[in-house]
């Protein structure tokens, strides 16, 4: 018996741990480095006296979920461009000038919001397209071409709010006040919210106030007296309410864009042309892989991404900036790297820069909960993280290919 | 005389002022195996590059079966059934034995209107990357397995059994053999001798002879750019293909050469071999005189 199996075993196969092949996944450390963390703020952020308060608190899991979401959002774009072999620096400023190209007409020209939206995102996939035209067509490392973006772009946007606005550098909802019988900002939003496309990106997730109201009633959300707007009297007023309104939007975008972007990846002929761009263009070439288009399309998904997040920030804060975005670039490409894809392309993961976010929003919002710990820390933590998961994937990478 | 699969006729390619190839002629067969030989910078790649559809030809014909094509693109050349094995291997190193098998036509669930966003049919894939390579007699043990993985040779297989998959007519191998050590060397030639049985032509790219002529049925030499000439294999012999592909001049002018070299390696040696004789000698009379004393002081008083 021990004979037969030592003959049909090939003597070079050494047997492989499921703990072992776990380690060997991309995605492994940084969930490793999310339960790392969140228990570490679950221990150090724990308020006994009010638990609602803690890092645990549904309040602060609602924070961080949905600061978590935000650079979850660009993450995605971030890995899938990487893994395809390129960067793209100018996430920051598309953020920033999309927030206008989508307030500026509904507050300005009186368009209807669904319209400015969907401006917004045809403009978005020119600006993908053109860094993606001419990084292939110049031949240039698109570290540098979209560099040069980054300024264009943010000036480009400067340049015209201030036309528009005649000198200022925002465009606020406030605006709004006086125009369609709108007579203060809590309308203009409502104004804004009630539209068909605009309701996707902003609020709670459809349906999600009433699980909340639901999960309240049946003890599992804590419910507080809060103060809210009576409708009828346009009078605060005190109600029992959940502590929380729903779920952000934001959340929803995260996870449904992540298992979207996962299944294109891993199940995909797209996500084979991706990885083998990334891994050798030259090779992916002469097996007929168009990489060019692969490459426009990549860089129009970091346009689009960013701009759902464009459009998040605008409708929860109900104003667009000039400098909005800003280092947003380098926050995409630390949950990308941190997520275990590799700088120099061809290897990575979505679920990955998924747990990258989450490590970034729970580091970002965590050192605020915990009071001895200034925030003024996370940047630091950030940093060392990002050294440890580059250090980490290298070493993955190693055992990936050499070690067996 | 039967129309050969792939011919090429006087092809030139230049670029700018550099004539990379000037006239270039020959042919290959079903079945057959042509071995392009030539020294460094003897035109092969830029051949190899031409009839793949990287280049197109500045002047002259390539004909399949007879009718003359042009390939603008490596696709075309797909198109018509020409597989390229590169150099530097069509092979991403971090990617799966199975996907690396399929790259580029992928197996999908085939909805048009989806495009490359159709999904993988995984398991066909893996279960034909695994079953190929058996047939290459390569028993993957896992198609998920890294291709970084794999050695040299492994790798040059999957490069193989893949093109074959894919319906190859006419497989070229560039420098198949070059970076492999001699027993890895020895499996590649083994499966090209398999490809040609299957009724394939093959054009075998290299500048090792030893390497080429065991497979080979016929031979095209290229030197600067230009044909020497095309040889069937039974008139030529091995020194003659090697005398040819170096040039004849030349490499008598080596062998003249290595001679002289040989000659004073030859000297060197004999002169310290006479110096260590006469070592030896001294130390003999040495040990004799020693021996002689001892003996005497032994008799003595």
């Amino acid at each position: 018996m021990a004979l037969k199996t030592a003959v049909s075993q090939d003597e070079r196969v050494r047997q492989i741990s499921w703990f072992n092949r776990l380690l060997s996944r991309p995605e492994f450390g940084a969930l490793a480095g999310a339960i790392l963390v969140f228990v570490m703020f679950s221990v150090f952020a724990w308020d006994s006296a009010s638990n609602s308060s803690g890092f645990l608190g549904w309040r602060a899991v609602i924070t961080w979920l949905q600061f978590s979401a935000e650079i979850g959002i660009i993450g995605i774009g971030a890995t899938l461009l990487m893994i395809g072999g390129e960067f793209d620096l100018s996430v920051g400023s598309i953020i920033g000038m999309t927030s206008l190209i989508v307030l500026a007409p509904i507050v300005l020209y009186g368009w209807a919001p669904w319209q400015a939206i969907l401006l917004t995102l045809a403009v978005a996939v020119l600006l993908g397209w053109i860094n993606g035209t001419l990084v292939n067509s110049t031949g240039l490392p698109s570290f540098i071409v979209t560099l040069a973006f980054l300024y264009i772009y943010r000036g480009l946007t400067l340049v015209v709010t201030r036309a528009l606005t005649g000198g200022a550098t925002r465009v606020d909802i406030q605006a709004l006040v006086g125009q369609k019988g709108i007579v203060d900002v809590p309308q203009a939003r409502e104004f804004i919210r009630s539209d068909w496309l605009a309701q996707m990106f902003s609020g709670e997730i459809w349906g999600s106030p009433k699980l909340v109201q639901l999960l309240g009633n049946i003890g599992l959300i804590p419910i507080t007296e809060r103060r809210v707007l009576d409708p009828e009297t346009g009078q605060r007023i005190a109600q029992n309410l959940p502590i929380i309104d729903g779920f952000p939007v934001a959340l929803g975008w995260w996870i449904i864009l992540t298992i979207v972007a996962i299944i294109i990846l891993q199940r995909t002929q797209l996500g084979n042309w991706i990885f083998g761009t990334g891994g050798h263009a030259e090779s992916a070439r002469n097996m007929g892989v168009p990489t060019n288009r692969v490459k426009v399309i990549l860089f129009i998904g970091t346009s689009v991404f960013a701009t759902i997040l464009s459009l998040l920030q605008v409708f929860e804060t109900g104003s667009s900036e000039v400098l909005r975005g800003q280092l947003k670039e380098f926050e995409a490409i630390i949950v990308a790297v941190i997520g275990g894809t590799l700088l120099t392309g061809g290897y990575g993961s979505v679920a990955g820069a998924f747990w990258g976010a989450l490590i970034y929003g729970m580091i970002a919002r965590g050192t605020e909960i915990v009071r001895w710990m200034p925030n003024d820390w996370f940047r630091i933590f950030l940093g060392v993280g990002l050294l440890a998961a580059v250090l980490f994937n290298t070493y993955i990478r190693k055992r990936a290919t050499e070690a067996k | 005389m039967t129309t050969p699969l792939i011919e090429l006729k006087d092809i030139v390619k230049t670029f700018g002022s550099v004539i990379a190839l000037n006239g270039v002629s020959t042919s290959v067969d079903k079945g057959q195996v042509l071995c392009l030989l030539g020294d460094n910078g003897a035109g092969k790649s830029t051949l190899i590059k031409t009839l793949s559809g990287v280049h197109i030809p500045t002047k002259g014909e390539i004909l399949i079966e007879g009718k003359p094509v042009t390939f603008r693109s490596p696709r075309d050349a797909q198109r018509y059934g020409i597989a390229t094995v590169h150099q530097h291997l069509s092979i991403q190193p971090l990617m799966s034995v199975s996907r690396n098998f399929f790259m580029g036509q992928e197996p999908t669930s085939g909805q048009n209107w989806l495009g490359p966003l159709n999904l993988l049919r995984k398991d066909f894939a893996d279960k034909t990357a695994a079953e190929e390579m058996a047939k290459m007699g390569i028993d993957i043990r896992d198609p998920n397995q890294i291709v970084g993985t794999m050695s040299g040779g492994e790798r040059q297989v999957l490069a193989i059994a893949r093109a074959i998959y894919f319906g190859a007519k006419v497989l070229i191998l560039d420098e198949p053999t070059a970076a492999l050590g001699v027993k890895q060397a020895g499996v590649v030639l083994k499966y090209i001798a398999q490809v040609k049985a299957k009724g394939l032509a093959v054009v075998f790219i290299t500048h090792n002879v030893h390497h080429a002529y065991p497979v080979a049925d016929k031979f095209t030499i290229l030197k600067r750019g230009q044909s020497y000439g095309t040889f069937m294999k039974e008139d030529v012999s091995r020194e003659d293909v090697l005398a040819m592909m170096a040039g004849k001049e030349e490499l008598d002018e080596l062998e003249a050469e290595l001679e002289e070299f040989a000659r004073a390696d030859g000297a060197r040696v004999d002169g310290k071999a006479s110096a260590l004789e006469a070592a030896a000698a001294a130390e003999r009379a040495l040990a004799q005189n020693l021996h002689a004393e001892s003996e005497s002081l032994k008799k003595g008083p």
